[in-house]
This record gives structure tokens, sequence and C-alpha cells, in this order.
């Protein structure tokens, strides 16, 4: 990717300029702290520097010229749903009146704050098929050790303590066995059968009295229909598990099928993903947790109720594990999503999810004629490819391509993930994105193939175009370099 | 509807893939098959968008109260610089910086970010952010847990109630005990049990916040340090109103190992509860423990400086079950906005607004204290915030002050039955000599007798 | 590399040299190749008892992290701390420098659960 500076720009730290007093006057002179506390209270030194506004605005605006955003390129980060963020979005969320609140505001002087609340509720509630949401959780992974505290509260009061294992495919994100280690529960992982999906038969080997959950996402990490989830979910309730649903595929099914109708009992949703919350480089995200009627007492507080005409936070949830984070919601997104919803409507999501779906599909039929793509079937909104077979013969491996498509203007597909397929690259175009950008990049995908087979040492040596070239990963392990010192 | 295809495009598309039509794709089994009609908000295009999100934010008539609530979310000025440039399409549409080359900008961000806090706190390292000051100190607690395998945890009751109420939610997770350490009176912890309490070596960690909940400033002494550090117990010093690292004693002083903190009041908006920053940093020590991610310097192949995410064998991706947590996305945008915030006031800005906290509280404090039939309740020297008893529940109190429309504080026996009779109030240097008069003179009102000349 | 003499292996890929009743461990080279460059080695403790194929420790690298398991029960007589600065030895040298902890081992003999040097390059040649 070339960028508007200079590569031989070099990239100094905001410690390294600045000088004492060069302040900027954003408040008065403050008197000494001394009149106001005891001296053995106040710090000794404050080692941080005065910079000018001008010389951070350039600092930072160096620092995002040299960052790729969704805005910058096409970004297929598999399981990411990378897709454009509307503007209005964040123009709602910066109203004063909705920026400027404060979560101890009464519920009566927060009236439309609790609406916002209420209204993503409902409509998400309508879209997968559940009871109730919480919109407390921060990030998927906040959801889903939710979810595992929920059922582990479920269990126990039931009596059932002695259900302690989580059943997870083989192909799942790392955060789906990690929350269920934060629960104390025991991870049994499932191998995946020839196609690719969570087979009956094996799971059903695993499912006894102690089976607490089984947590799995449709479609897969492979992009695939898991098309016996009934029949999964039926399993598992029969042995007295519970069925957890991974949301961030969410984008491939809305107005089609729902998780409740699968069976499913527990779900998140990732709003950074699905719902075009900006990502901001690794978050803020949310992470709605959604639940089947036998479970809604469970939720962590607050809960949104609607009381005759007006709302309130309900801290009284009978049973609820308690809550997950200070406050109440990450507000600023909440009014996001929604925002996102009144663009659409029902009949506009579902044209999203067919949309993102025709995106992928086309992606893969065009892309499979150069390299392989292990499960050649229809998939959904996202589908793996492998460079296994390039490997062999040129030794060009999924991590090269990753880097040679940096240099044409790319990001990187998500690579050796899930840890079933071998120099894997999982694409995930999303409906945002035109056929033109689909063509050229499949154009930029096939160039650096042929490149490979042709003149492997210059895709092994990509990216060149970038303002620094591949990373000593190791060294940076070995002798971790994680902060400025101040000169003693 | 953001889907740029038009119908050509579409025709063109199915052909290639080799079906009729957009519902060839998506089947599903009967028994999946969606057979409501759903029930969302309806479409609305984007001018009716607007005017219904205007309509929503006027019902919030707290946004245009005089306001006096604290309580872990304060109302800090943030320079419009900082807006200016977060808001930068590259740093809002990034993801996580997996790809290094293409996102230096973003982890150079963070590592300035880890760099302030460990400056702010005098710590070694510290991560690129967690969800909140709440999930900060439940994740502290697990890095103590896992530094010497105690199955108990001591926390002060002057925490923030919310964050006490997490960390169990957390610790109910993993089957480990929590006990409090009571509140003097003075409104500082009651330490006088510590030294026989870590002594037990029961303890994983003791937990205790400054400013505390109260706004007490709150820290053990030397003796109470001795005895945590000779016992192996973890010193965690939470920090709920970063603002005061601008002033105070850096928690490296007073003998902390770990501190879990919250960064919203670094240009972070109040937002009715989040997006927030939490921060984790610690000693050296405890490098292998810190969870979630970390941006590391490095070289590459030439020799040229750049950075990297690093260290991540211990994250979720790689670890899976064995991760010392299970956090993914962090609150990336917003550390970008207080590491901004920071580089904008500098030393001489946050030691001006750190200052003029500490004058209008101690406005807010004469004047509040001046009017009969209210006083101070806790003689200890704080922060931002004051302890106000109305002598009569507190409750009914602030909802007088609502009629008069201010937002008088927090009802503290909301949490602590003991002080049902006294508001948390917090001024910051937003609060003017006007809010404080509005205040006082409702105050006086309320609480039906004559103020003092 | 070829493999020295006299060493005994387990399907964890680790190599142990027993020497009447003190034993060392480290991982192979296979092992080291597979993980990539070693960041970081936690070795148990000086003193601990560990049982025949339990958990005793972990080998982070660059991008993958595994579990060590003892190939041989005892107590932990010494570890190896020249790795924690530089272990990038376990790399270099899986089978000298690099070599992990040792043992004093009970009487009786552990060799059932092991494989022999022939044995193991099989058992890798099939993985």
């Amino acid at each position: 990717m070339s960028t508007p500076v200079s590569d031989q720009t070099a990239s100094p730290l905001i410690f390294e300029s600045g000088q004492d007093g060069r302040a900027n006057r954003y408040f008065s002179r403050g008197k000494q702290l001394s009149e106001f506390l005891p001296r053995e209270a106040l710090r000794e030194d404050l080692p941080i520097p005065d910079n000018s506004e001008m010389d951070v605005v350039r600092h930072f605006t160096r620092l995002s010229q040299r960052t790729f955003g969704i805005d910058v390129g096409f970004y297929p980060l598999g399981s990411c749903t990378m897709k454009y963020n509307p503007r209005v979005n964040d123009a709602m969320a910066s109203l004063p009146a909705l920026r400027d609140l404060h979560p101890y505001t009464p519920d009566a002087f927060a009236q439309g704050a609790l609406r916002i609340m209420w209204e993503l509720e409902r409509s998400l509630c309508s879209l997968f098929g559940m009871a109730a949401f919480s919109l407390n959780p921060a990030a998927g992974a906040h959801a889903e050790l939710a979810a595992l505290l929920i059922a582990k509260a479920y269990f126990k009061s039931r009596g059932e303590t002695r259900r302690d294992k989580v059943i997870v495919p083989d192909t799942a994100h790392g955060t789906n066995p990690a929350s269920a280690a934060m629960c104390g529960f025991k991870v049994i992982s499932l191998k995946s059968d020839k196609r690719g999906r969570v087979s009956v038969d094996e799971l059903k080997k695993h499912l006894g009295a102690d089976t607490a959950v089984c947590m799995m996402t449709n479609p897969n990490t492979l992009g695939l229909f898991e098309d016996h989830v009934h029949e999964i979910t039926r399993a598992v309730h029969e042995a007295g598990g519970l069925c957890y649903y991974d949301g961030a595929n969410a984008n491939a099914l809305m107005g089609n099928a729902r998780p409740g109708d699968m069976g499913f009992d527990l779900m998140h949703l990732n709003l950074h993903k699905t719902f075009t919350i900006p990502h901001g480089g690794g978050g803020a995200g949310a992470g709605p947790l959604g639940v089947v009627k036998q479970l809604v007492d469970f939720l962590p507080t607050p809960y949104v109720r609607k009381k005759n005409d007006s709302f309130v936070l309900d801290f009284d949830v009978p049973k609820s594990i308690g809550p997950m984070r200070s406050f109440w919601s990450n507000f600023a997104h909440i009014v996001r999503a929604l925002a996102y919803i009144y663009a659409n409507g029902a009949e506009g999501l579902t044209k999203v999810s067919q949309l993102a779906v025709l995106n992928a599909n086309y992606l893969r039929v065009k892309i499979r004629e150069f390299l392989e793509t292990p499960y050649d079937e229809t998939c959904r909104h996202e589908f793996v490819a492998s460079a296994q077979e390039l490997k062999k013969a040129t030794a060009v491996r999924a991590l090269d391509i990753a880097k040679a498509l940096l240099d044409r203007g790319y990001m990187a597909p998500t690579i050796y993930f899930p840890l079933i397929v071998p120099e894997c690259l999982m694409i995930e175009p999303t409906e945002t994105e035109s056929k033109e950008t689909l063509d050229a990049f499949v154009d930029a995908l096939r160039d650096i193939v042929e490149t490979a087979k042709r003149d492997p040492e210059q895709i092994l040596a990509a990216p060149v175009t970038t303002v620094v070239g591949r990373l000593d990963e190791t060294r940076a392990a070995r002798q971790p370099d994680l902060r400025w010192y101040p000169s003693p | 509807m953001y889907t740029p295809h038009t119908e050509r495009d579409i025709a063109q598309m199915l052909q290639a893939v080799g079906v009729d039509s957009l519902d060839a794709l998506l089947r599903v089994p009967d028994a999946v098959k969606l057979r409501e009609r759903l029930d969302v908000v309806p479409a609305l295009p984007e001018t009716e968008i607007v005017r219904r999100f205007e309509e929503l934010a006027r019902m919030n008539a707290g946004a245009s109260c005089v306001s006096f609530l604290g309580a872990g979310s304060y109302r800090h000025y943030a320079p419009p610089a900082i807006t200016a440039l977060a808001m930068r399409g590259e740093f809002l549409t990034a993801y996580t910086p997996y790809q290094a080359e293409v996102s230096q900008g973003y982890l150079q961000a963070i590592y300035e970010w880890q760099t302030y806090i460990c400056l702010l706190t005098g710590m070694d390292i510290a991560n690129a952010s967690v969800y909140d000051g709440a999930t900060a100190l439940a994740e502290a607690a697990i890095m103590a847990i896992n530094a010497n395998g105690r199955q108990k945890i001591l926390v002060s009751r002057a925490v923030h109630p919310n964050y006490r109420a997490v960390l169990k939610t957390y610790c109910d997770g993993l089957d480990v005990a929590i006990e409090e350490l009571p509140i003097a009176e003075d409104g500082t912890t009651d330490l006088r049990e510590l030294a026989r309490l870590a002594a037990s070596k029961e303890y994983a960690c003791v937990a205790l916040q400054s400013p505390n909940f109260f706004g007490v400033i709150d820290t053990p002494g030397a003796a109470e340090q001795a005895a945590s550090k000779a016992s192996g117990t973890v010193l965690v010093a939470v920090v709920a109103e970063a603002l005061s690292l601008g002033a105070l004693q850096a928690p490296s002083q007073w003998g902390a190992e770990i501190v879990a903190g919250e960064a919203q009041s670094f240009g972070v908006p109040m937002a009715y509860g989040g997006p927030y920053v939490g921060f984790i940093a610690s000693t050296k020590e405890h490098l292998r423990r810190i969870p979630g991610r970390l941006a590391g310097k490095t070289v590459d192949s030439n020799g040229k400086e750049g950075y990297v995410l690093t260290l991540q064998a211990r994250e979720q991706h790689i670890r899976r079950e064995r991760a010392t947590s299970n956090i993914c996305t962090n609150q990336a945008h917003c550390a970008l906005i207080a590491t901004m915030y920071l580089a904008l006031v500098g030393k001489t800005g946050l030691r001006d607004v750190a200052a003029a906290n500490l004058e209008r509280t101690r406005e807010l404090a004469e004047a509040v204290d001046a009017i009969d039939g209210c006083s101070l309740h806790f003689t200890a020297p704080h922060f931002n915030e004051i302890v106000v008893c109305v002598h009569q529940p507190a409750k009914h109190a602030l909802a007088k002050l609502e009629q008069r429309g201010i937002l008088g504080g927090v009802d503290l026996g909301r949490y602590y039955p003991e002080y049902a009779n006294c508001i948390l109030m917090a001024a910051t240097e937003m609060t003017t000599t006007q809010d404080i008069q509005l205040l006082t003179k409702a105050l006086h009102e309320v609480v039906h007798v004559h103020a003092r000349v | 590399m070829a493999q020295p003499e006299g060493l005994l292996y387990s399907k964890e890929h680790e190599w142990v040299k027993i020497d009447g009743d003190r034993a060392t461990v480290g991982i192979t080279d296979y092992a080291q190749d597979s993980l990539g460059d070693i960041v970081y080695v936690e070795l148990p403790k000086v003193g601990a008892q560990v049982a025949q194929f339990g958990p005793v420790g972990v080998v982070e690298s660059v991008k993958a992290v595994s579990d060590l398991f003892t190939p041989v029960g005892g107590e932990i007589l010494e570890v190896n701390t020249s790795l924690e600065n530089d272990p990038s030895l376990v790399n270099r040298e899986p089978f000298e420098g690099g070599w992990l902890f040792k043992l004093k081992l009970p009487g009786g003999s552990q060799n059932a659960g092991l494989l022999s040097a022939s044995d193991y390059e099989s058992f890798v040649k099939e993985s």
C-alpha cells in the first residue's frame, strides 16, 4: 500500500518531542496542588511531555496515514465482517444529549436513552428468535463469558452441579474455550467431519450427564451452513445440556434463519461485525447476549424494561449472575446499531445477508480457478481457501500471499484460522463491496499465485511498498520492548 | 441501505456462481426455516433517521440539567482536536493490527498509550486496554490468583460498588471467595486488620481504590505495604478517576504491584455508561500473566524500527482454554482517544486540570457545608468528590433537587445502608460557580433551614 | 539433525537421558522445528515431585504454545536457568545446551511407555 508520507520518514514517539512549558491553554493556570492536599499525598513528578496542539495533530495525522482501515481499501478479513461503517451512525452517537448523558442520570431523565436500548433489544429479539437480550456485555467474548456464567448458575439452581463439560467444535474461535475455562468448565473439542461440519454421531459420543453447554456457530467458521443444526441442538437438549450460538457469523442469515428456531438457548452478537459499529483498531465492540424465556431471570443487571409507557433500568433481575461491567452498556454503540437497523428495516437486513452470501460465493467460484478451496460447495458469507498445494510446489505460504496482497493495496484475509485447514485463508467480502472491487481483488490474487509459480522470491520478499517490511516477531517476543522510558 | 449492487450486477454474479436466484444460495432445512414475520424498527431514509434520533435525544432531560454526578463516570473537557483526529477514517475503521506492516500507525499509538499508563502509574508494563475499570479489577485479581495460587481475594468496601459486583460475578465463575475490608470513620479503608489477614497467606491480593468511591485519598501506610509484601499478597491499586493521577502519588509509590483503572476521564464521553476504557499495568514480574494485547517495538529485515502485537501466545486465539483471559476485542479506539488527550494536555495541562478539579470541589464543599442541615461526612483529604450528609434520606433530597432541574449526585443509600442520608457529589473543571450557587440555593430550600451568612 | 545416542523418547516429542538414578529431559529437534522460534520456557520448580507423563511446564513460541509433559516421574533436581535469558538455545541445541530439567528417579524402570530412537523416528514420519 503506498502511503502519502514518504517511506523514509521516521516516526518518532510523542515522548521524543515537546518542551516543558510548551503547553496548550485548555485550562486556566491552576493553583499549587499543595494548597489543597498534604504533600505526602502528591506525586513528585509527572514525566509526560508538553506538545503544541499542532505537533500533536501532525503526529496523529501521520499515524493515521500509516493505518489501513475499511475506508482505505477492501478488507476481506474472514470472521470479522468488515463492512462499511455508515457515518450517520457516528453523527447520531455524537448528539450531545446522547453523548453527554451520565450513566447515573435518573431513569425519568434518560427516557430517550432507555427507549433506544429497548428498541434495539426488541429488534434483535425478533431478528434472532430470542426472548430477551442483555445489552450489557462489552464484546463477543464478554458475552460468551456471561452466557457460560448463566449456564453455570442455571444448572446450580437445578442441583445439577455435575455438569462441567463444554463441547466446542475444533473449528471454533479461540474465545469459546477460553471463556469456558474462565468458568471452571472443562473443554471437549469435537472433530469436524469430512464435510467440515459438526458430526451428530461424534457429538453424541461426548454427550452425557456431565454435559453443560455445546457452543457452536452457524454458518461455521468455514462459512458452511450446519444443515444438521436442529438435530445437534435436540441431542444436546436430550442430554440435559444447553446450546450456545456464537453470533460472529450472524451476517450470513438475517431474515433467512434464526438461532432461536435452530434450538439455541443462548447467543451473542458482535455489533461491531454485523451491525456496522466501527472496529476502531480493535474495539470498543459491543456484544449483546440473547436468551430464551427460561434463562431470562439469570441475565446480567441491569435489564431495560418497559413499564407502562416509560422505560426503566431494572436492577432486580431475580437470579441474575450480576453485572459484567461498571455501567449499563456500550451505549454509544447501541445508538449506532439502532441507526443501522433504522436504515434497513427487516427487508433491508434480509437483503444484507443475501448479498453478503452472493459476494462470498462469487469470489469463491472465481478464486477456486487458481487456489484450492477445500470445501467446494455453496458457502455462506465467507469461505476458506488453502495455499497448501502452492506451498508444496513453490514454498509460498498463506502468510506470503497475505503480505503480497498488502503491496497491492488490499488488507489480507484471515490466515491460519480455522486450525483444521492447512495454510488457510478465510475470505469474507461482506455485502458493501461492489462487483468491480471483487473482480479487481480476484485479479490481484491470481497475479500473486501466478507470480509465486514463476518467481516465488518476489512473493516471499513482500511487502516492499509499505512503511516497514516484515518485522522480527521473534525478537519482539524474546526481548519485549513494550514502552518508552524517560532518560534518567 | 449500503449495498452497491445493481440488478445487472446481481444477475451477472448469479450466473457466474451458477444459480438462478439468491434464494438458491440461502436454502435451509425445513426444520429451521424462518416462518414468523420479523418485527424490527421500520426502514427510514436518512433524513428521517436523523429526525428520529433528535427526537429521542430530546427525551433525555438529564443532559441539560446542572449535574454533580460522578461515581466512576466524569464530566471533563475534551479538546475538539481529539474528535478531529480520532474520527479519521483510518483510525475508525481499522481492525486489530494483525498485519503489522499496514498498521504501524495504530500499533505505535498503542505503544504510546502503554507508555502513558506506565508513566502515570509508575508501573513497568501496561496492556493495550480492557473493557473498563471494573473488568480491569477482575482481570487483576485473576493475575494475582495465577501468581500465588490462592483462592481468596480481599477488597476494600470503599472500592466502587459496581466494580466489586463485577469482581464477584467473575469470582463466582472461578469459585474464588471475596472478603471485604471495612470503612473507617474518616472515609478511608480501615486497615487495622490487614497485617493479620495478610499474614494468613490465604489471600491472593488486596485491592484498594484511591481516590476511593467517596473521593477520599485512601492508600496504605508503610507498615501495611510491608505486611502485604512479606506475605506475598499482591497489592492491587484501583483507579476510577484517572485524572487524579495528574496530582496524586503514583500507585507504585505506595507499593502497588498491579494497577487496574478506568481512563474515561481522558477525553472519553460519558455516553450513558460506555464504551469506556480500562487499563491494567503491573511490575515486570507479572508480564506473563497480563491479559489482552500488547504492542511491542522491534525491527524489520532492513533494521528499520517498527511495532507488532507481541507475546500473543498468552492470548485466546493461540492458547484457547489455557489462555490467561478470554479477551479478544479491547477498547482500542477509546484508548486512542485517551492517548490523544494526554498528548494534547501534557504535564502542564494535566496538573492545571487536576488543580481546577480540586479548586471547584473545595468551593462546592465549602458552599454545601455552610448550609444549615448539610454537613460533610468524611474528614480525610479528597480529590474531586465529597460525601454530603443531608440529615434525611438522600433519595428524597435528590428527588426534590430533580424537580428543580438539578442532578445533585448519587444516593449512597443505594449501596451503603449506613450512609442512606448521604449524597456523593462531584465537581470538575466543568463545574461553574453558577452551578454551585444553583445547587446551594436549591439544597437550602430542600433541607428547610436558613443558611448561615 | 542426527539423534544422539542413548536417548529415549516420548510421544509428546520429549527426549530423556537416563544415567542411573538421574535423568535429563529436553524436547526433540522435530518439536523445536514445529514450534518455531521459542520465546519463553516455563519450567517446573526445583524440588517438585512429578509423575510420568504429567504436565510440568510450557514452551512458548511466537505463534504457538505447547505443554511440556515429563517422560519420566521423579523429583526435579535442576532446571536450565540459561533459558530465561536465551530461550533460543532450545532451537539451536535441543539435545545439548537446550536441555530443560534434570530429575532424581525413584527405583524401578519407567521405560515401558518410552520409545527407542528408531521407534521415535517412525512415529514422527507417521505424524
